[in-house]
């Protein structure tokens, strides 16, 4: 059998496979491989290429180098702060316990931080946080982190090649898609998926498979998300019969660059406003003034003059309302650009040029200055930044046991972007790369568990002829090209399920959505199957298409604004909605949406916050009557038992 | 400047592409500037070296760097600072016992090297344009592996240094005793440039503390390789302005030896 | 928005051509863009590989006029009006298929890298370093792996042979960012980077710095410090002669 023939399908099997080489799939990695598991890790790109290397601000974890107060407590009430909540508890907890381990032992792989003045590893303020917390590296700690963990998987194969293993323990198959999970009797049993680079299929048996393939981005038409991200996992999980939770939730960044088009999406930092940029219309008009909400009145200025004082003399004088909110910032660029006064690229303008000497930008603002020059040839010391929302982060996820990372499919495991629960309905700067060490590690660590107590899963030809005529219809198509039913799909997320939602744009959403799912049924390939771009994008459509049908269902059925989703027709959150969380499932082909109880957080938890601060978010009864046993409690409903 | 037609650039299972090269810019000046530079400086330096005079202005004590230290029994007697003891002999040059290391001193330099084997040996011309020679083992073997003797060359280059600052502060000098003139601009400008070349040199870097794992243990060891780092990051410049400004002070310094000008004074 | 046109290598491993496209362009726009709108409108099979499209993972690699390149960072204002522009596979690399080339050589010689070896005496959270100390490593950590410098070094693009013997210029910055580790615990560095990765096959002429898109300064950073580093251990005449006189096996390293 020749390596080169595609006709053949490739047969793999290996105790624990990983879908996905970020941050998560590769922490997954070397703990499966440390339990003395053989590990097959695919990467949809080259090895070392993921989307974690995008990630720039750091990783959060309570080391307490920088302050000495910070604690995991502190870090997990900051965590359910931005979650509104929602999050689910347990998570949040061990995230916050376990990062600061998680972290110090990427030191031991050779990862090399900023340190404090005392030799330790330094440590950021950011959003939402606290205390100073983010262990980085520049404005570069993704690549950092997945660099780090790349070296590490390639000291653990140096390792088996100096003992001497006959076989290769710890492969890495890159620029590989899988496109099916191979279930029976509802434990997974393998995976089904294709080289990029030749087109030959591969089939890999392993009785346990961590999905770690980030996020769902690519759906829209503004994201900072590259291409990988088409919601591949929370596909292959749905499939095979797992649930998604929160899929309404979706990070959008106010302030992303909408011009020149090279660089749509790419992320303008917040301390672009922060040092005295300000947010324009194509009118010229300084427009935040008029989106203060009744809310904020009191802490942000209502006219030019006083804001301009608050950058010299913040304790006299109220905040400019360009530093709002996120989604209020967010929400406001949205409606100029609605009612027709945004820029010819339908972003507003970010003008920090005309109000800053350039030295002064160039001293504070270096990366962006650097980021605008290099890529976009704009000097933003000389021209105002077209900007817009883009989108970023997806809170929900596949719906998994906190500890374990285990989905409700046995042998299924999620980690990283693609789990859900983590960060409720908003996620926290930071805490995205430490999720994925924590997660990552405890997802190798069971799935290995896993493996050891299972048979080795037998692939029959039958399934795999199956896949493999799946994979291969785009070929046997007469219908349109994938690059224009992406534009199509991408402009109807962008446009009715993005950062402000409408109940009747949402309906108008789902009909688009399911008109052009006949379209995606019949998308055709042109071409050969070697290193062939159409065919990928041909067989991610269907993955970007469930999920964004889930997010657009959720986002419909939760008739309040909450976090990352927002609904001008129902403002405010809503304590009986904080109970609830919304869990999407496959059933004959079609998304089925249910809701499900929020696990309630243990006494000892809810006592690490005010009343007066839970009472703003839960009903009288949940923080009132904190004493309940969890273990009894009706509304602690896990995945298993409903 | 062509370049041979049997290099892997072209062949399966690389893709294969008809033209060895694409660039469209124009890549060769570099190498051309280069080879029109140091060619015209050797021709000149040659011609001086040999000369065997006009390097010494008794009034004023200017000695030319090209001349220093003046060992032969042929020199003037008050040029030779440092007694005179090699044979008067027109194939030996003045300077016989520093020339050949400062040569040896830029020919090692990683520099030079870089200007050398891009403009005169083509290897490769420019970035992205094939090597000029089919075969290549880099500084592996005799006799390139010598230039891993940079650094050697580098402690005597440093003492001739010493020995070219000496000759510059020994010639504030006029018959009356002190004195001062554009001639000791010229050499003091020459002697500090030459420094610059000199202490920016990549082994004096890794000597400076480059070569040490913590900086943090030897904070003034640090300091050193900071401004040696700071005079390294701009080596090509110094190493063109000090072939310029070595062939204009020994110019200059033979125009006043050889009464073509006179020396503008401003004390004695 | 004006129109040009551009030539695509298009091919795989058994031959290709140059394939001519006429395609918009608008203002802003990048390589990339372009090779996107011609998959998009032309040839939707036109195969090329690219990730974050924002220069920071590397991946969109490839020759444009003959020069390598990252095509998410070639604006197309760096071209005169009106002008042809030639896009190229990597020349260095067996090619797979139009601008994607096999660059699995780099991962090869990645693993026969030896990796950071912890020191045996601290436990996580033990370790501390300073900040000027882990500097110099931290400039090589930037690197991307987008394997330009690989693909420019003449010394593996015109030597087909040297691919053995020669790991390049991402691997020596590796071994630099690895010996200048504050707590690396290795020391035979210096020796594995000389006999292992080829560092002597290196003429310094540069052209990996050229081509870095995260501007390190790979040459004067990392490989001369290198090269400087064998030569303290192995060709400095007084330290040899010293080993001659006193007969030790081996030069002292630089441990301080």
């Amino acid at each position: 059998m020749s390596d080169n023939d595609i006709n053949d399908v490739e047969h793999l099997a290996c105790d624990v496979l990983i879908i996905g080489a970020g941050g998560a799939g590769l922490r997954a990695a070397v703990e499966a491989r440390l339990a003395g598991k053989s590990v097959i890790v695919i990467s949809k790109s080259l090895f070392g290429k993921a989307h974690t290397v995008m990630a720039e601000g750091g990783a959060a974890a309570a080391m307490g180098n920088v302050n000495a107060n910070d604690n995991w407590q502190v870090h997990f009430r900051d965590t359910m702060r931005g979650g509104k909540f929602l999050n689910n508890y347990r998570m949040a907890e061990l995230h916050a316990q376990e990062a600061p381990d998680r972290i110090w032992e990427l030191e031991t792989y050779g990862a090399l931080f900023d340190r404090t003045a005392d030799g330790k590893i330094s440590q950021r303020n950011f959003g939402g946080h606290e205390y100073p917390r983010l262990a980085h590296v520049g404005d570069r700690t993704g690549l950092e982190l997945i660099r780090t963990l790349q070296q590490k998987l390639v000291s653990l194969q140096q390792d088996d090649e100096a003992a001497g293993e006959a076989e290769e323990r710890l492969r890495i198959i890159d620029e590989t898609t899988i496109t099916e999970l191979f279930t029976d009797g509802g434990a997974v049993k393998g995976a089904f998926g294709y080289r990029r680079g030749t087109g030959r299929f591969t089939a890999i048996a392993a009785p346990a498979i961590v999905l770690a393939t980030g996020g769902i981005g690519r759906s829209f038409k503004v994201t900072s998300n590259s291409w990988e991200y088409t919601g591949d996992g929370h596909a292959l999980a749905m499939r095979a019969g797992a649930s998604l939770i929160n899929m309404e939730f979706i990070q959008f960044h106010p302030t992303g660059m909408v011009w020149p088009p090279s660089v749509r999406g790419i992320l303008v930092t917040e301390s672009v406003r922060g040092d005295g940029g300000v947010l324009k219309n194509s009118e010229g008009k300084r427009f935040m003034f008029d989106y203060i909400p009744e809310v904020f009145k009191a802490q942000y200025a209502d006219n030019p003059e006083e804001a301009d004082r608050w950058y010299t003399d913040p304790d006299n004088n109220r905040r400019p309302p360009e530093l709002l909110p996120r989604d209020e910032v967010a929400r406001a660029i949205n409606s100029e650009v609605k009612e027709g006064r945004g820029t010819e690229h339908g972003g507003v303008y970010l003008d920090i040029a005309s109000r800053r000497s350039a030295d002064y930008i160039r001293e504070r603002l270096p990366s962006m200055h650097h980021q605008f020059k290099e890529l976009a040839d704009v000097d933003i010391t000389a021209e105002p930044m077209e900007v817009g929302p883009t989108c970023h982060y997806i809170m929900g996820g596949i719906e998994v046991d906190p500890d374990t990372a285990a989905s409700s499919v046995a042998g299924l495991f999620a980690a990283g972007e693609v789990s859900g629960g983590m960060h409720g309905s908003n996620r926290l700067g930071g805490n995205s790369l430490s999720d994925l060490l924590v997660f990552g590690k405890r997802a190798g660590e069971y799935a290995a568990a896993h493996a050891s107590a299972a048979e080795p899963p037998k692939l029959t030809d039958e399934e795999i002829a199956a896949a493999s005529e799946d994979a291969l219809r785009p070929f046997g198509n007469d219908g349109e090209n994938p690059f224009a039913l992406q534009d199509a799909m991408q402009a109807i997320n962008g446009r009715l399920v993005g950062i402000i939602r409408r109940a009747g744009e949402l309906e108008e959403a789902l009909t688009e959505l399911a008109a052009l799912k006949s379209r995606i049924d019949n998308v055709t390939a042109a071409g050969g199957r070697a290193y062939n771009p159409g065919w990928h994008l041909a067989l991610d459509l269907r993955n970007m298409y469930v999920c964004s049908v889930a997010t657009a269902m959720a986002a419909l059925e939760r008739d309040e604004s909450r976090g990352g989703h927002t609904r001008e027709d129902a403002p405010g959150m809503n304590p009986e909605w904080r109970k609830t969380n919304l869990v999407a499932t496959l059933a004959d082909g079609g998304v089925r949406l249910a809701r499900q109880p929020v696990p309630t957080m243990t006494p000892e938890l809810l006592g690490l916050f005010e009343t007066t601060e839970l009472s703003k978010y839960m009903t009288p009864e949940e923080y009132g009557s904190s004493t309940t046993d969890p273990s009894t409690d009706p509304s602690t409903t896990t995945v298993e038992d409903a | 400047m062509t370049t041979t037609d049997d290099t892997a650039v072209s062949s399966p299972p690389r893709a294969a592409i008809g033209a060895r090269n694409l660039r469209i810019d124009n890549w060769r000046k570099g190498p051309i500037l280069t080879v029109l530079g140091i060619t015209a400086w050797v021709a000149y330096a040659t011609f001086r070296v040999f000369y065997q005079g006009d390097y010494w202005v008794a009034d004023y004590h200017y000695l030319t760097p090209f001349y220093s230290p003046c060992v032969s029994d042929g020199c003037v007697p008050d040029s030779a600072h440092f007694g005179r003891f090699l044979p008067d002999h027109p194939l030996i040059p003045f300077a016989a016992l520093s020339l050949p290391f400062l040569l040896a001193f830029r020919l090692t330099c990683y520099y030079y090297r870089k200007a050398y084997y891009r403009s005169f040996w083509l290897s490769p011309p420019a970035c992205a344009v094939p090597d000029g020679h089919a075969k290549y083992t880099g500084e592996t073997r005799f006799p390139l592996i010598g230039q891993n003797l940079h650094r050697y060359f580098f402690y005597l280059a440093f003492a001739i240094s010493v020995v070219n600052t000496y000759d510059a502060v020994l010639a504030f000098h006029s018959p009356d005793g002190f004195g001062f003139g554009l001639g000791n601009l010229v050499l003091i400008a020459n002697v500090v440039l030459l420094w610059c070349y000199t202490l920016g040199c990549h082994s004096c870097r890794h000597i400076m503390g480059g070569k040490l794992k913590h900086f943090s243990k030897h904070p003034v060891r640090y300091r050193l390789w900071t401004i040696s780092s700071a005079l390294n990051g701009r080596h090509m410049m110094w190493a063109w302005i000090t072939l310029a400004s070595l062939a204009l002070t020994d110019f200059y310094v033979m125009a006043v030896a050889a009464g073509w000008i006179d020396d503008l004074r401003f004390i004695g | 928005m004006s129109t040009r046109t551009f030539r695509v290598w298009r091919g795989d491993a058994d031959g290709g051509d140059f394939a001519e496209f006429d395609v918009e362009e608008n203002e802003g726009e990048v390589i990339l863009d372009v090779v996107h709108r011609i998959q998009a409108e032309q040839a939707p099979d036109l195969a090329v590989r690219w990730n974050c499209k924002a220069g920071k993972c590397g991946s969109c690699s490839a020759e444009v006029n003959g020069m390598p390149r990252l095509m998410c960072m070639t604006r197309m204002n760096l071209f005169e009006e009106g002008q042809t522009v030639t896009i190229t596979p990597l020349r260095t690399f067996p090619v797979v298929r139009d601008l994607v080339t096999d660059v699995s050589f780099n991962y090869a010689k990645a693993r026969e890298m030896p990796a950071f070896s912890p020191p045996a005496d601290l436990k996580p959270g033990e370790y501390r370093m300073s900040q000027v100390d882990v500097e110099r490593s931290q400039e090589f950590r930037k690197c991307i792996e987008c394997f330009l410098c690989q693909n420019t070094c003449h010394v593996v693009r015109d030597h087909e042979d040297n691919k053995e013997p020669f790991s390049g210029p991402r691997l020596f910055i590796r071994a630099a960012e690895l010996d200048m580790h504050p707590l690396d615990a290795r020391e035979d560095r210096r020796e594995a980077a000389q006999d292992e990765q080829g560092l002597g096959l290196c003429n310094i002429t540069k052209c990996c710095t050229e081509v870095c898109p995260e501007h390190i300064k790979i040459t004067d950073n990392a490989i001369i410090p290198m090269k400087e580093r064998v030569a303290g251990d192995r060709y400095d005449p007084l330290v040899w002669l010293g080993r001659k006189i006193f007969r030790k096996g081996k030069a002292p390293s630089a441990k301080d």
